[in-house]
């Protein structure tokens, strides 16, 4: 069949069964929007903001499972992206990128909106194309989503130049070709899972340390029964949230720097700790020399080159967690561990996670409200910050995926263009985005994509007028000199709210909340809730840069 | 240590940009990287020499791995190999000194590839120490230019690369 590239592109993307796609048109791309006209099958959604495409997809992704899909001109459109992209990748997510060009004939020229994209991209994405042959394309369609949602999952860029894509082929349906240089590893080693569970039994006292890759590998259900059959306490890592259910006893919440103290005395004291598809970041780590210094490491992931590369590993198992686990679980018996379980309640007695009321409105009673509302079962997006951080200590997730949040590139700016791309991808799950008011003004022109969408985001503003994370480093590293972390102007959030035709609320006292939070969660359409919060609130505990997650601070 | 990684690669556009943004982003030291086509038309060689501990290579090998473009990579360190390495280098001749110094680069089995009035340009192939000791003997009457292509290396005997011994391939 003879078609336009372009329509080949539309007709691989059908078959790769995407429904959605993120993106903002232009000059270069113009023959792809031409093709996609025509789509049944395919919804272009498009945004506000280059970013926003990137961060939608991203969202999508988290909580559909599928790879997200955005698409945008060459230039400044495909620079855009950049932080999207960025932000996938350290957070692995499956994601296909795909970019205008000039035409072949002008890459190398400086030719208007040209840059090179792929060179850009290089560091982070999980691969790129530049697509000169056009015959080529439908193989590298398939591929790139091959790629991106197998192994280690991460964002694939397509470059896709003017001429190609409005050149003819001879089409025929095809899927991804082998390739030779990626077969990524899903079993574990059997030697090596017959010693796991060697060392599981001869552990006293085991803690598992579960990351974003329990959720990727679809494991959490595994991740349970592991750790109800062998009574080891689990604590999770940031992206790891939502993979093990926030009100099981047990539970240790999130580790490291604003952990829980009871997770970082269990991983301080324990003689076993099994990471399961985790890294080993800086952030969970700390003084990496003081991180739990009694334990021997199994460390279980799908990515070779995270094993061994931080943290010295006693047993290195590559595969998929989920597969490791099931292979795993036959061979363990059913321990008690009172001792150790006694022991875990005692520190989790002695160091509970708190906050002062104060007759302020607290962030902290807000989260907890509306954990309390949702019964830890709304898709719950954050943005970046104190914010994000009292979400992950306050909010009990009753069910994977609901956690849609920039872990690993601490991206200011992610939270309402991914909260459009998950309420896109799970639109009967009612979802909530609590932000700041920094992170909110990066990416706020995204409510015009939402109200376009008429999509049913409930956002939560938590105001505290000033960038609440940085204020909090100065205060504790620069002497309480706060330079540039205070805002001198405060926009009117609910006059804002009125300009996009959305119901806008201001809070200041937890009265408030508590009166009209249970009525706005329940009435159908989007809300924005401006709540003013002091600025003094820290987010503790906290380890201070350079200690072990040991000596953490409480204030 | 230095280790020598002998890799596979697609003989893709821009392969040699990912495996050197990859070594500058990552902090890896390349001693040296030479890079050519190999008996398939689609599969390059690269041979990469890099300085460092166990840790620090077996970290290069796998985020090597992970570049999707990469074949096969193996550290030949340890095992039975050639290697070579060429180099041109022009060094200062007066008519006078002609017969000695081309005596002297006899020993190393180099060979004239140019002469003029005042300089010879000799060629030499070999391993690492012996291009080293070449380097040294002409350095006294004073090198004009040199440049060397790095390593290449290759498996003893009739193992091939790609089969046995411990490609890090998964």
């Amino acid at each position: 069949m003879q078609i336009k590239l372009a329509e080949a592109l539309v007709e691989c993307l059908e078959k790769e069964k995407v429904e959605v796609v993120f993106g903002y048109p232009g000059g270069a791309i113009l023959p792809v929007y031409d093709a996609l006209y025509d789509s049944r099958k395919i919804k272009h959604i498009l945004v506000r903001h280059e970013q926003g495409a990137a961060h939608a997809a991203d969202g999508y992704a988290r909580v559909t499972g599928k790879t997200g899909v955005c698409m945008a001109t060459s230039g400044p459109g495909a620079t855009n992206l950049v932080t999207g992209i960025a932000n996938a990748y350290m957070d692995s997510i499956p994601m296909v990128i795909f970019t205008g060009q000039v035409p072949t004939i002008q890459i190398g020229t400086d030719a208007f909106q040209e840059v090179d994209i792929t060179g850009i991209t290089m560091p982070i994405t999980k691969h790129n194309y530049l697509v000169k042959d056009p015959r080529k394309l439908p193989e590298i369609v398939h591929n790139a989503f091959h790629i991106a949602s197998t192994g280690r999952p991460g964002p694939v860029l397509i470059d896709l130049p003017r001429d190609i894509v409005s050149q003819t082929i001879e089409y025929s349906e095809s899927g991804p070709v082998p390739l030779r240089g990626y077969r990524p590893t899903y079993r574990g080693h059997s030697f090596k899972i017959q010693e796991v569970a060697k060392m599981i039994k001869g552990s006293k006292r085991p803690v598992i340390y579960a990351g974003g890759g329990v959720l990727s590998s679809g494991a959490q259900d595994e991740l349970l029964e592991l750790a109800e059959l062998i009574s080891a306490p689990v604590t999770n890592t940031f992206m790891g949230l939502s993979g093990f259910p926030g009100e099981h006893p047990l539970f240790l919440g999130m580790l490291g720097l604003h952990g829980t103290r009871y997770a970082n005395l269990a991983v301080t004291e324990c003689d076993l700790l099994i990471a399961l598809g985790a890294r080993f970041d800086d952030r969970v780590t700390m003084k990496v020399g003081d991180f739990a210094p009694k334990a021997s490491v199994v460390h279980i992931d799908i990515d070779p080159a995270e094993i061994g590369k931080l943290v010295a590993t006693r047993v290195p198992l590559v595969g998929d967690v989920k597969t490791v686990l099931k292979a795993l679980l036959p061979l363990l018996e059913k321990e008690d561990r009172t001792p150790w379980l006694s022991r875990i309640k005692e520190i989790k007695e002695k160091h509970p996670l708190t906050y002062r009321r104060d007759g302020t409105l607290k962030p902290q009673f807000v989260i907890e409200q509306i954990c309390r509302l949702t019964g830890g079962e709304a898709t719950l997006v954050t943005d970046v910050g104190q914010h994000q951080m009292w979400v992950a200590q306050f909010y009990k997730f009753h069910r994977p995926g609901m956690l849609v949040s920039s872990g690993g590139l601490g991206c200011m700016g992610f939270g309402l263009p991914a909260a459009v791309g998950a309420k896109t991808g799970r639109p009967e799950r009612p979802t909530i985005l609590v932000t700041g008011d920094g992170s909110f003004q990066m990416t706020m022109q995204e409510l015009g994509t939402m109200m376009e969408q008429g999509l049913d985001i409930k956002i939560v503003i938590l105001n505290n007028q000033a960038l609440g994370m940085v204020r909090q480093l100065q205060q504790f590293y620069c002497e309480g000199r706060y330079m540039a972390t205070s805002f001198q102007f405060h926009p009117d959030f609910c006059g804002l709210a009125k300009a996009y035709g959305i119901p806008g609320y201001s809070w200041t006292r937890e009265e408030d909340v508590l009166q009209a939070l249970p009525q706005v969660l329940a009435t159908p359409g989007p809300a924005i809730m401006n709540c003013i919060i002091p600025v003094e609130e820290n987010v503790t505990p906290m380890v201070m840069s350079g200690k072990g997650i040991h000596e953490a601070i409480e204030c | 240590m230095r280790h020598t990684l002998a890799v596979l690669v697609e003989n893709n556009p821009g392969v040699l940009a990912r495996v050197a943004g990859l070594f500058s982003r990552r902090g890896f030291n390349i001693e040296s990287l030479t890079v050519g086509r190999t008996e398939s038309h689609d599969v390059s060689r690269m041979t990469i020499v890099v300085d460092g501990d166990d840790q620090l290579i077996e970290q290069v090998s796998k985020q090597l791995h992970k570049l999707i473009d990469v074949i096969k990579v193996r550290d030949i360190t340890d095992e039975e190999h050639v290697d070579r390495d060429l180099v041109m280098v022009k060094v200062n001749a007066d008519p006078s000194q002609r017969v000695e110094i081309m005596n002297m680069a006899e020993v190393f089995r180099a060979r004239v590839v140019d002469l003029a009035g005042k300089t010879i340009t000799f060629e030499c192939t070999g391993n690492e120490g012996k291009i080293n000791a070449f380097e040294e003997s002409l350095r006294p009457y004073g090198i004009r230019e040199l440049v060397r292509t790095g390593k290449v290396a290759m498996l003893r005997g009739s193992r091939l690369p790609g089969t046995g011994g411990s490609w890090s391939a998964e």
